[in-house]
């Protein structure tokens, strides 16, 4: 099984200088670059068959009944399962138990799992998947967000799955200026490119050793075991190869399913979802309708703020808790405001479900709260950015939760920034790549009108309200041909991100040597938390800074010396391994008061700004991002190229939901599931960006670190929005923007 | 399913002559889609990469024959002076990777009425020469798309080429896509001024069931341009003709509302399309009438 085996031997053969400030290459950036990195798709096992998965084609219906004989009879078939074959709990979830396993008695999403099959040979597993009968009385689907609450209810205790109210100051305040408007955000896919997959193999033991593409080992490990009705040492996950995850892989997708047809074949069992079936595979963005009303006085400092907030969780609960909290407690943007009602609801409903994605709530929040920002500027004839400085928290505000800002927070700084970079040049000499519509020639220039926009945001980094949230890392010192070689070992997940180049960092910095290796992320050690809510380096890179840390107490010991920086360690070491494991834990926070959503919820706040220049052709609808200028405080970049990395990620991301990535529904039916139809950004869509980098260390982070990876993708999308409407004068209240919206037809 | 691997023409017809629902394949960017999908599962793959003659194009006698496999890059590439409207929709084409594989012929072959290449070959006087073990039927572009994915081929026949004359005058071609590249068409438009006969050729995609000519636009520009001595002294044109001229393309439609647009936006954005283009194919004519030459 060389694939998984990859981690470590590239990691003895990449770079051996760079500690943390510096930029060092990806340990598994040759492999990624030549195409030869072993992703979870390119798992293999000898004697392995495949599994399939029938899904419902129906957003709600009854289950009457389900017939295998005539797929159990293709020649190749190993096993046919449905619910009545999970031996333990058919209930997951990562917030509350709510989904099954296999579907019991009804669907409530389309593409809801079935049935599983597995055969000596994909296509034999999908042909008798096809030859599964069930039978399905179909049932009205709950589909609307706003009414969702009232609908039939859809899981034991109604639809309404968490009501988070953040009540501040005075109730009935009022203002000289208000301004309200009703905002709309569509439902955006993490689109990450490497399919859901891995490779379920049946152990001497009984248990089952999973190969997975994952974003948290040990929760994934939690719900498996718990599906299997095994203790947990019985079942044992090792990352394979992530090709991306942004949110879409905290949920279980094929996990149980996989496990399942290993333990009842007897065989190691792969399963792949193809493009189409990963749409259906994960959560998506929640999609949002946004009621907002801003009181200001006539110099535009705010009043109050008041909003409601409906979230569409879809069929299952997932992580919608939690992004209702966010965005409740987000929800008036990086201001200082003394009055504030906001009321977030997250509801069930038979549309997709959906769950996590990069930036968590808080990116629907900011859509309606930087949008009502610009038409309050408009309304008191405020250039945008002087009406956000007038309003920025800083280091010392209080949010509307009552939590005190005690690190960092330079709003203003940020906006000012962005706001001071030159613009970009009018368009020159006729260049097709540089128009609205690109090389498609729907422009030499007619029509085209240029607009600029801005917007801020804020976000919670680590996981918030109450939770334990922590990281293990082990570091092991031995002399390997003479040198002194670290490993180190995490159960913290590299999905893309740059986590392994992080911790190599952090070692050498740590330790003073050269060469890293880091072992193959898996259940062995403990838990390494998510790879979600920007916290791996925070989190996992504080552990493994941890483990160093007691490593050279060790050392230190052995020499008889605190300084180290003038002994030999392959000559002190000699044969002797130092092994060291650490936990870390950022410190605690408090729940939310259920009624007046105060307290000290979150970590450490996050901020990023944006300016976009569009060129849109008012005409057609054809929008082209010329430039996405960025700034954003990371209190101390570990590794910035890495951070500029994350900073244009995250940008495209948002410029996706400003102007293109959406899935479509229609009565709970999926309309565009594909790339033909599901559009993400490509290079001719992102612009070049300016991105400033501040480094205002946080005191509580280690090395200072503040989270990067989601608030670009924040300020992102309401920016370029705004420079559309700077370009055209719509009103433009829903995302993503279609050229529709801008032509009236 | 059988995948049948002939090295030259001769043998790929006698294959399709025995295997006539044998699917021919050649950059596979559409056929494979289809089998990835399982939307269609046919008995037999012809695979013509192999039949060198294919891949070939040759001018004679001002027509240019284009082989059925050559890529969308070297229509960009080797074809951009003689045949520009057809070189523009190549260069829209999926991604360099696609264009590296697809081909004019595949296109032709799969006749969705979203394929870039259709319009412009419905405005250049294209004639598709399909060919059979029977022998050689050459079928003019105009009748040839039959309805959605469906062509004037009989089951025996492949497609061994285009016959496309050089261009005689300015050619443009759009598309309107929700992606400023790499986008399937919401609609497009492709214009052809024919100085030497005097008349304009204009023709839709994906805006009714087949790529098809807008005749009311083209007889209207026509007949405005001969009244009005245009081609023989070239003027800019009234305002008020391009606009009649691009409401008499978007009538020429009948678009549906689907996932990609709507059939309003589809209308709307073709009328912007015709007027501009027939701007940029006119200005094209007025500058370089030289070039044109030979014309009335």
């Amino acid at each position: 099984m060389s694939p998984i085996r990859t981690a470590l031997t590239s990691a003895l053969t990449s770079e051996v200088t760079g500690g943390i400030g510096t930029s060092p290459r990806r340990p598994d950036g040759n492999l990624k670059v030549r195409g030869e990195f072993a992703y979870a798709s390119d798992l293999w096992h000898e004697d392995m068959v495949w599994g399939a998965t029938l899904r419902s084609p129906h957003p709600h219906a009854r289950i009457v009944s389900v017939d295998l004989t005539e797929a159990i009879r293709v020649p190749g078939v190993r096993a046919v399962l449905t619910h009545e074959d999970v031996p333990g709990l058919n209930r997951y979830g990562l917030e509350r138990k709510d989904q099954p396993v296999l579907a019991e008695g009804v669907v409530r999403y389309q593409g809801e799992p079935v049935a599983l099959v597995a055969a000596d040979h994909p296509e034999t597993a999908r042909r008798a998947m096809r030859r599964v009968k069930v039978a399905y009385e179909v049932l009205e689907p709950v589909v609307d967000v706003e009414t969702a609450a009232g609908a039939a209810p859809l899981h034991p205790g109604g639809n309404l799955l968490r009501h988070v109210p953040v009540r501040r100051g005075d109730q009935a305040a009022t203002a000289a200026v208000v301004v309200t408007g009703r905002y709309e955000v569509g439902m955006q896919d993490q689109a990450f490119l490497g399919p859901e997959s891995g490779l379920a193999v049946p152990a001497e033991d009984g248990g089952v050793d999973l190969y997975v593409a994952t974003q948290w080992l040990h929760v994934d490990r939690e719900q498996v075991a718990r599906a299997l009705g095994m203790p947990e040492d019985k079942v044992r996950l090792t990352l394979s190869g992530v090709g991306g995850a942004f949110g879409g892989r905290e949920d279980l997708s094929m996990q149980v399913h996989a496990c399942l047809l290993a333990l009842r074949t007897g065989r190691p069992v792969k399963m792949v979802y193809n493009r189409e079936e990963s749409f259906y595979g994960h959560v998506h963005r929640h999609p949002a309708v946004l009621h907002y009303e801003h009181g200001a006085d006539r110099t535009g400092k705010l009043s109050y703020v008041k909003a409601k907030i409906y979230l569409d969780g879809g069929a299952y609960a997932s992580s919608t808790g939690a992004v209702v909290a966010n965005a409740a407690t987000l929800g008036i943007g990086p201001y200082e405001v003394d009055n504030v009602t906001v009321d977030a609801w997250g509801l069930y409903t038979n549309n997709p479900p959906c769950g996590a994605m990069r930036g968590f709530g808080a990116v629907q929040a900011a859509f309606a709260y930087e949008s009502q920002m610009d038409r309050l500027a408009a309304e008191l004839g405020l250039h945008p950015v002087e009406l956000r400085l007038r309003n920025a928290m800083a280091e010392g505000s209080v949010m509307p939760t009552g939590q005190l800002v005690d690190s960092a927070a330079p709003v203003a700084r940020l906006l000012e920034l962005v706001r001071d970079k030159p613009l970009p040049p009018p368009s020159g000499a006729l260049d097709l790549r540089d128009m609205p519509g690109g090389v498609a020639n729907t422009t030499h220039g007619e029509g085209v009108v240029r607009g600029v926009g801005y917007a801020v945001g804020i976000k919670n980094i680590c996981f918030s309200e109450g939770y334990d949230d922590y990281s293990t890392a082990r570091v092991r010192l031995q002399v390997v041909n003479g040198e002194p070689v670290a490993q180190a070992h995490t159960a913290a997940c590299e999905v893309g991100q740059g986590l392994v180049t992080v911790v190599q960092q952090i070692v050498r910095t740590e330790l003073g040597v050269r060469r890293v290796a880091i072992l193959p992320m898996d259940t062995t050690i403990g838990d390494g938390g998510s790879t979600s809510a920007s916290r791996q380096t925070y989190v996992t890179g504080g552990a493994v800074k941890a483990a160093c840390a007691a490593v050279r107490a060790e050392l230190a010991a052995m020499a008889g010396t605190e300084d180290l920086s003038e002994v030999d360690l392959a000559e002190l070491l000699g044969d002797r391994v130092v092994d060291r494991t650490a936990e870390y834990r950022h410190r605690r926070t408090e729940p939310i008061a259920p009624v007046t959503g105060q307290g000290n919820a979150h970590v450490q706040y996050g901020f990023a700004a944006h300016r976009a220049v569009v060129d849109v052709d008012t005409e057609l609808g054809l929008v082209k991002v010329v430039r996405l200028d960025c700034a954003q405080d990371v209190g101390r970049a570990l590794n910035p190229q890495a951070v500029v990395g994350q900073i244009q990620g995250g940008s495209a991301q948002g410029l996706g939901l400003a102007v293109m990535e959406e899935i479509r529904t229609s009565g709970g039916r999926v309309r565009n599931p594909s790339f033909t139809d599901y559009l993400i950004p490509t290079t001719l869509d992102m612009p070049p960006m300016g991105v400033d980098v501040l480094e205002l260390a946080d005191p509580n982070a280690p090395y200072g670190v503040r989270g990067v990876g989601e608030p670009p993708t924040i300020s992102s999308t309401p920016a370029i929005v705004a420079a559309i409407r700077a370009a055209t004068g719509l009103a433009l209240t829903r995302v993503p923007v279609r050229p529709e919206h801008i032509t009236g037809t | 399913m059988d995948f049948l691997r002939p090295d030259t023409l001769a043998e790929a017809l006698a294959l399709k002559a025995e295997h006539p629902d044998a699917v021919p394949i050649a950059g596979g960017t559409d056929v494979m889609v289809e089998l990835n999908f399982d939307h269609r599962r046919p008995a037999a793959l012809l695979d013509l990469t192999r039949v060198a003659e294919l891949r070939q194009w040759s001018e004679r006698a001002g027509v240019v024959r284009l082989g059925s496999g050559v890529p969308y890059a070297r229509v960009i590439d080797e074809l951009g002076g003689a045949l520009p409207g057809l070189a523009a929709a190549s260069r829209t084409v999926g991604s360099p990777q696609i264009r590296n594989r697809g081909t004019v012929g595949g296109n032709l072959g799969a006749a969705s009425p979203a394929g870039d290449a259709h319009p412009v070959l419905l405005t250049v006087d294209a004639v598709v020469e399909a060919v059979s073990a029977r022998g050689t039927r050459l079928i003019p572009a105009t009748e040839f798309y039959l309805g959605v994915k469906r062509n004037a081929l009989e089951p025996d026949e492949l497609i061994a080429a285009v016959l496309i004359p050089r261009a005689r005058g300015p050619q443009q071609f759009c598309k309107v896509g929700t992606r400023n590249a790499m986008v399937i068409a919401v609609c497009s438009f492709a214009i052809a001024l024919h100085p030497a006969a005097a008349r304009v050729a204009a023709a839709i995609g994906s805006a009714a069931p087949t790529p098809r000519r807008a005749s009311a636009a083209e007889e209207f520009l026509s007949g405005e341009l001969t009244a009005a001595d245009q081609w023989r002294s070239p003027r800019p044109l009234p305002e008020p003709v391009r606009r009649r001229f691009g409401e008499l393309v978007a009538e020429a439609a009948s678009p549906i509302d689907d996932v990609r647009g709507t059939a309003a936006y589809r209308g709307h954005a073709l009328a912007v399309l015709a007027r501009r283009a027939l701007g940029w194919a006119w200005q094209d004519y007025q500058d370089h009438r030289d070039r044109w030459g030979g014309s009335v």
